[in-house]
């Protein structure tokens, strides 16, 4: 059993929501979705993903949750490319929560969307589907004209017969056609060669950005259907509390205020406008049980705690990887280092908070989410609201950020558990922004211990690095963590070493203390890359190496690794002195549970130029420069968009946000109390883009984010000599790494 | 009722006095580009203008609005073609988007007042109004390429 949202839920089934790495096998579903193989007034519809209008429109399906990544551009220009498909007559649309036709290959078909993990997934059968598109016009204009299919060819949005002089159009050829009685298959062979590609690899303009900048576009807050409800709800101050004593009388006095309702982790206030919901929400009164171990939980005691944990060898973890034999290596090694870091939990704020809206009618749900996982609101709705997938229709709007947050399911649930007593209307429920910070799922606070050993050279030897945190899947997905025995991949992201060391060592362990964690951008590398690449630097110096020229010897035999490196430095002009400002550099590497060695990598490195106040600690950041090598690059604007949103991203993270818990109660609540990055703190990021066109595309959502709080503390070591190992890198802990 | 005109159209709404000037746009009036964002002031997603100047709407409660102009981001040009909206679509700001309708509403108020605002101006004046998706130096140069004109 595990607890979704506070509703008792049974467990998924392995299969229902697995990450793991092979599940890259390509499958287009032709067929599946409801308009497959129609053909009607619309024009013909080949396959699931694309539908050709008798005018010319091409309508292409987007399967992933547009959260800013640019997806709904990036994915239907891949069909269009292949399908021959001319740009300016596509139309995009968000594709049904139908995980049979439209899921995710890289999350073993369930349509869920994370990990920056749909290009790289989707790529194969977009192109897939797009050729077959081409392959039934070119056979409906072979009909029609009596001639063979292999004379013709296509140009944008057109069939052409070279020796004939003859063109038809792709909308004339879907007036009047009847797909073949057998749909062409598709082979390799029938895909473009890279040198014909129109779209993929060029800055084909987003398709969203016009309607976000008039107020068109529309989020999950947007959501209006006629005779809805609105909702708030006050939920328990500590995670796993429930509401024990309900005063509801003035709630109800409020006026527009139609209903209180008492749910398992707080109390719901329905209402016809958003104001009464607000104000009923503001004059419940509500004693809580006290019986969660959450309300042990004060964060620094807890940070303490694990660091301990970590120090006490005598505790195994999960191994996440391992070669050579660390303790032996470490036993005969000339000098041992030993390096301890901390990471405090972090939120996710995303701009829109967290809101859904949900009707029940006849037995059949219909949400309507900003959710980056439709397929779970399904399967695990199902499970949470007794009744099947099939009968819960989710509506992807567009997010408001995403990072992770929109993963979870809560909001969702709120939304479906309060239109089941609505009497078939439809409610919608808001979440305040203070709701959002204080029921975030926050990035595991951890606590990670190192120690290198390194021989007379000072070569490195061996490497042990210790993880403590608790586990995000063993709250969100149980039977991925079980199957997985207790490994924990989204919170070990990153701790892989990508660098050439004979015996390394890396152990998870697990330490629960009922504070409930979450996915939040690039997860865990946020804290692994800080803590690894701080410490190469500083085993730079201990063999009295350039951290550059550390790095390229150690990734002699990964040459895309080298080469990011290479030009981040030249960037940077990184031997380039300068007035009262200095540099750090960092490596990252992303992408799937996959050896670093992988092609489906993203690799980055990334040189920040700060300046520092010693009186105040304050650091501030001018530059940035970025060298990413994504493979194929699909859209490189959209990548420079994605790199420099990671980049901001990562440097509030390292710089300004910080969650800490007391008794259980989140202390920050607002942009007041959780200070995040803004205008004027934001600096230059100059991004440069290096395709490596044999590798597949790689994700590119969340590779800029870790290597930002490292090359900082790189360039402060570099300065000052002071050791910046807890994040974040707040004045006070300047200060005191400072004075150290 | 508070009788006030929106993007030039005059309305009359049935919502108690106190009502945040936010709520009333967004869910008495359909006028959903205004975001909701903090409720406090604190992240700009909800900018509007009152009778020209910049105005958190989460905060400025409807009695405050009465016989005054509103303008929301819908209102800003009738055809989407502010030179800030031109601007922006050129320079390919938007990420998720949600706060874009603020930062445009914040940089037309800056633009009414400062027509060739430096730099450092235009980031002191988008300060107020927060970015998760990071877009601020995109957000830069559509304002400077809107100033141009």
């Amino acid at each position: 059993m595990s607890k979704h949202n506070g509703y008792e839920a049974v467990s998924l089934s392995r299969r229902a929501f697995m990450v793991t790495t092979g599940g890259f096998s390509i499958a287009v579903a032709f067929g599946g979705a409801k308009t497959a193989l129609a053909q009607g007034a619309k024009g013909l519809t080949p396959n699931a993903w694309a539908t050709i209008g008798a005018d010319g429109i091409v309508t292409i399906m987007f399967p992933s949750a547009e959260m800013g990544q640019g997806i709904m551009t990036a994915l239907p220009a891949i069909l269009a490319d292949e399908m021959d498909a001319d740009w300016k007559n596509v139309r995009v649309e968000q594709s049904p929560s139908d995980m049979k036709a439209y899921g995710n290959p890289g999350f073993e078909g369930i349509q869920i969307t994370g990990a920056s993990r749909s290009t790289q997934s989707y790529f194969k059968p977009l192109r897939v589907a797009g050729a077959q598109a081409r392959k039934v016009l070119i056979a409906v204009a072979a009909e029609q004209w009596k001639l063979p299919a292999a004379e013709l060819a296509t140009e944008p949005g057109m069939v052409v017969h070279a020796k004939s002089k003859r063109k038809i159009s792709y909308g004339q050829l879907a007036a009047k056609a009847k797909l073949p009685a057998e749909l062409p298959k598709v082979t390799d062979a029938d895909l473009k060669p890279m040198d014909k590609w129109r779209y993929i690899g060029k800055d084909v303009p987003r398709v969203d950005v016009v309607a976000k900048t008039t107020g068109k576009a529309v989020y999950g807050m947007d959501v209006q259907l006629p005779g809805m409800l609105y909702a708030a709800i006050l939920r328990a101050p500590v995670q796993g509390e429930k509401p024990e004593k309900i005063d509801d009388a003035a709630a109800k006095a409020v006026k527009g205020v139609v209903a209180v309702a008492p749910l398992p982790y707080g109390v719901a206030v329905v209402g016809a406008t958003v104001e009464a919901t607000k104000k009923g929400k503001a004059a419940l009164k509500v004693e809580w049980s006290k019986a969660a171990p959450a309300r042990n939980y004060d964060s620094d005691k807890i940070a303490a705690e694990y660091m301990a944990i970590a120090r006490d060898e005598k505790k195994a973890g999960i191994v996440v990887e391992k070669h050579g034999d660390v303790t032996a290596a470490l036993a005969g090694a000339a000098k041992v280092i030993t390096a301890e870091y901390t990471s405090e939990h972090v939120a996710h704020a995303c701009m829109e908070p967290m809101n859904a809206t949900a009707q029940f009618a006849d037995g059949k749900f219909e949400v309507w989410a900003p959710t980056q996982a439709a397929s779970l609101i399904q399967i695990v709705g199902g499970l949470v609201f007794k009744t099947t997938p099939d009968k819960i229709t989710v509506h992807t709007t567009l997010l408001g950020g995403g990072f992770g947050r929109r993963f979870e399911l809560d909001f969702a649930f709120d939304a479906m558990g309060l239109a089941m007593h609505s009497g078939g209307k439809p409610v919608k429920v808001i979440w305040s922004r203070e709701d959002d910070i204080t029921n975030d799922l926050f990035r595991p606070l951890t606590a990670q211990r190192f120690k290198v050993g390194l021989d007379k050279e000072g070569n490195v030897v061996a490497w042990q690095h210790r993880l403590v945190a608790e586990s995000i899947f063993a709250r969100n997905n149980p039977d991925a963590y079980k199957a997985a025995k207790g490994r924990d991949a989204p919170v070990d992201d990153g701790a892989e070493l990508p660098y050439d060391v004979p015996a390394t060592q890396i152990e998870f362990l697990r330490e629960p203390r009922g504070v409930g964690v979450g996915f939040w951008r690039a997860v865990g590398c946020g804290y692994t890359k800080f803590a690894m690449e701080t410490l190469i630097d500083e085993l730079a110096r201990e063999k009295k190496m350039d951290s550059v020229a550390y790095r390229l010897e150690l990734l002699k035999k990964q040459p895309r690794a080298a080469a990011v490196v290479k030009a981040a430095a030249e960037m940077a002009e990184w031997t380039k002195k300068r007035d009262g400002r200095f540099l750090g550099i960092a490596y990252a590497d992303f992408g799937p549970e996959l050896p670093v060695t992988s092609p489906m990598k993203n690799h980055a490195a990334l040189v920040a130029e700060v300046s520092l106040n010693r009186a105040s600690g304050e650091i501030r950041v001018h530059n940035i420069w970025v060298a990413t090598d994504p493979g194929i690059a699909v859209n490189p604007r959209i990548i420079v968009a994605q790199i420099e949103s990671g980049v901001i991203y990562g440097l509030s993270a390292a710089l300004y946000e910080e969650i800490t818990i007391k008794g259980g109660e989140v202390q920050q609540a607002n942009f007041d109390t959780y200070r995040v990055l803004r205008q004027q703190d934001a600096p230059d990021i100059h991004v440069k883009v290096m395709p490596s066109l044999k590798d597949p595309p790689s994700g590119i959502g969340e590779i800029g984010t870790s290597p930002v709080a490292p090359a900082i503390a790189n360039a402060i070591a570099t300065a000052t000599g002071a050791k910046l190992r807890h994040l974040p890198m707040t004045p006070e802990r300047v200060k005191a790494a400072l004075k150290a | 009722m508070t009788a006030f005109t929106i993007n030039g159209r005059k309305v009359d709404v049935k919502a108690d006095a106190d009502t945040p000037l936010l709520w009333v746009i967004r869910e008495h009036l359909k006028l959903t580009g205004t975001k909701f964002g903090c409720g406090v002031a604190q992240c700009g997603a909800c900018t509007v203008h009152v009778n020209g100047e910049p105005v958190r709407s989460c905060s400025t409660p409807l009695a405050d609005v009465a016989g005054k102009q509103v303008t929301t981001i819908e209102g800003l040009s009738p055809t989407g073609n502010h030179p800030l909206q031109k601007a922006w679509v050129a320079e390919q700001v938007p990420q998720c988007g949600y706060c874009q309708s603020g930062q445009i509403m914040a940089a037309a108020a800056l633009l009414k007042k400062n027509k060739k605002p430096s730099r450092d101006e235009i980031k002191a004046h988008m300060h107020g109004n927060i970015c998760r998706c990071g877009t601020y130096a995109a957000i830069v140069r559509a304002v400077e390429r809107a100033a141009k004109g």
